[in-house]
């Protein structure tokens, strides 16, 4: 027999995990796409330790991204001491302190896809529409922008699938509150620890099914990645 | 080429380091252990130099399931022994279940003086975010949901709960000033690094359940002597007293 999963409390953390990929990718497409032009065509000295500032979460455990945000955000963190003085409040165990953290953790996902693009483009579009007149603003949305589709939408894939895979930051910052803090992948956890493997099933074995999709999906709009 | 040959000599040096001359026990114990045992395991070092103890400490459930999925480990000191009697009536186990301490729970804080304060304090809204460990698989977690029940403030601090993977976590939560005070086993308040900040005030026990903990010899070390002596170093007049030293209480019953 199979039992049905515990449906108030699975979906409350569906639907929470649903929520914070799609603000993060939000966000991140917002401010995630000028750190990727500037990156693709800036010739300063910056760029090195920028690049590298951004891609500092691939390498990176989870567990010093989470450990270091604890502290900053905390009550005696700079960045706790900010959100105090504005009247936020603390930003730990908030569905907003885990949204600014997955944002730093997802970041070179959706940069690094929207950087190659506009890298792969060249100088060439620009300065033809240059002089067509175009400001540089124009030519950024109306050229720029569309040659570079494919790199923001493999963006955004990547940037809403890492965001739900997160799993150790959300542990450490997150304090397991029901729909502000308890994700999927925490709940699953949650699951195991309990020895609810019925529960723990439906949503790692949706999990699974979801993450292949999306893989698959990703891969056929890039089939080989060098498409002219 | 050379590249490759330099791997491989390399690999194989990491995978021929020390073959140990003595024993080796791997000793999972629940978080709320780290330094009562950490103690007990300096003298049994010292008797047994030519032995190797590991110990790694998190949470009761997690162990219990890794256990069951044959984790590498040869004694598991629980938080609550239902974990380990569940594993001897599964067959896991090469001892039975024994019980090695009672376990107390206390309000603690670092913002503020905990010292006088009781679970009905926690009804005060100017307290933001009270810490406890998961009541869903964490024992001590369990402990501290029955006694807010009990002291009928559990409504009231509800919604103003966060949880931690298991006690050690719980502590952190209240250490680093995110939580303004936390319910956690009195074994890590009397720490020296978090006994000089804030203060704790015990919780009485007749407000829950005993945290009866336990420990077993899982049945991969069911031939490991070591293991079966370590075991023994836990009834030592000398072992005993440093689980009282720690806020432990002992069993009633005797312990073999």
């Amino acid at each position: 027999m199979l039992s049905l999963p515990n449906l108030a409390s699975d979906f409350a953390a569906i639907w929470l995990t649903f929520k914070l990929a799609t603000v993060v990718t939000l966000i991140l497409l917002l401010i995630g796409t000028p750190i990727a032009w500037w990156l693709a065509r800036t010739r300063s000295w910056w760029k090195g330790p920028v690049g590298a500032i951004v891609a500092l979460p691939i390498v990176l455990p989870p567990t010093v991204l989470g450990f270091y945000l604890l502290l900053v955000m905390g009550p005696q963190g700079a960045v706790g001491q900010f959100t105090e003085w504005a009247g936020i409040g603390l930003l730990p165990f908030t569905f907003w302190g885990l949204v600014v953290a997955s944002v730093f953790y997802s970041m070179p996902f959706v940069v690094q896809p929207i950087q190659n693009a506009f890298e792969a483009i060249g100088e060439r579009p620009l300065e033809a529409a240059a002089t067509l007149r175009a400001s540089p603003l124009d030519a950024f949305f109306s050229v720029a922008v569309p040659l570079a589709k494919p790199g923001f939408i493999t963006a955004a894939i990547l940037g809403f699938a890492h965001t739900v895979g997160e799993f150790g930051v959300v542990l450490m910052i997150g304090g397991n509150i029901p729909e502000k803090t308890r994700v999927v992948s925490v709940l699953i956890y949650d699951h195991v620890e309990a020895l609810e493997y019925t529960q723990a099933h439906w949503l790692a074995g949706g999990m699974l099914i979801f993450s292949f999709f999306v893989l698959l999906a990703l891969y056929s709009l890039n089939p080989s990645g060098k498409r002219k | 080429m050379n590249a490759i040959r330099v791997c491989f000599a390399l690999l194989i040096c990491l995978l021929s380091l020390p073959a140990l001359a003595g024993g080796k026990i791997t000793i999972a114990a629940a978080a709320d252990l780290k330094f009562a045992l950490e103690e007990i395991l300096v003298a049994f070092r010292q008797a047994n130099p030519a032995d190797e103890v590991e110990t790694i400490y998190g949470s009761s459930g997690k162990f219990h399931t890794q256990i069951q999925q044959g984790a590498p480990f040869d004694l598991y000191f629980s938080a609550d022994i239902e974990y380990p009697r569940l594993l001897a009536k599964e067959g896991l186990s090469a001892s039975a279940a024994r019980p090695y301490a009672v376990g107390r729970i206390v309000l603690w804080s670092v913002s503020r003086d905990a010292r006088q304060m009781t679970l009905a304090d926690l009804a005060n809204p100017a307290i933001r975010k009270i810490a406890i460990a998961n009541p869903r698989h964490a024992p001590y977690g369990k402990r501290a949901e029955e006694a807010l029940r009990a002291a009928g403030v559990w409504d009231k601090v509800e919604s103003r709960l966060v949880m931690g993977e298991n006690i050690a976590q719980t502590a952190q939560y209240v250490q680093t000033g995110n939580a303004d005070v936390g319910i956690i086993a009195l074994s890590l308040a009397l720490n020296k690094e978090l006994a000089t900040k804030g203060g704790y005030a015990l919780i009485p026990s007749k407000l829950h359940q005993p945290l009866e903990q336990g420990f077993i010899i899982t049945k991969r070390a069911a031939g490991n002597p070591l293991a079966k002596q370590f075991a023994d170093t836990m009834d030592s007049p000398e072992a005993r007293r440093i689980m009282v030293r720690w806020g432990f209480t002992l069993p009633q019953e005797a312990t073999r």
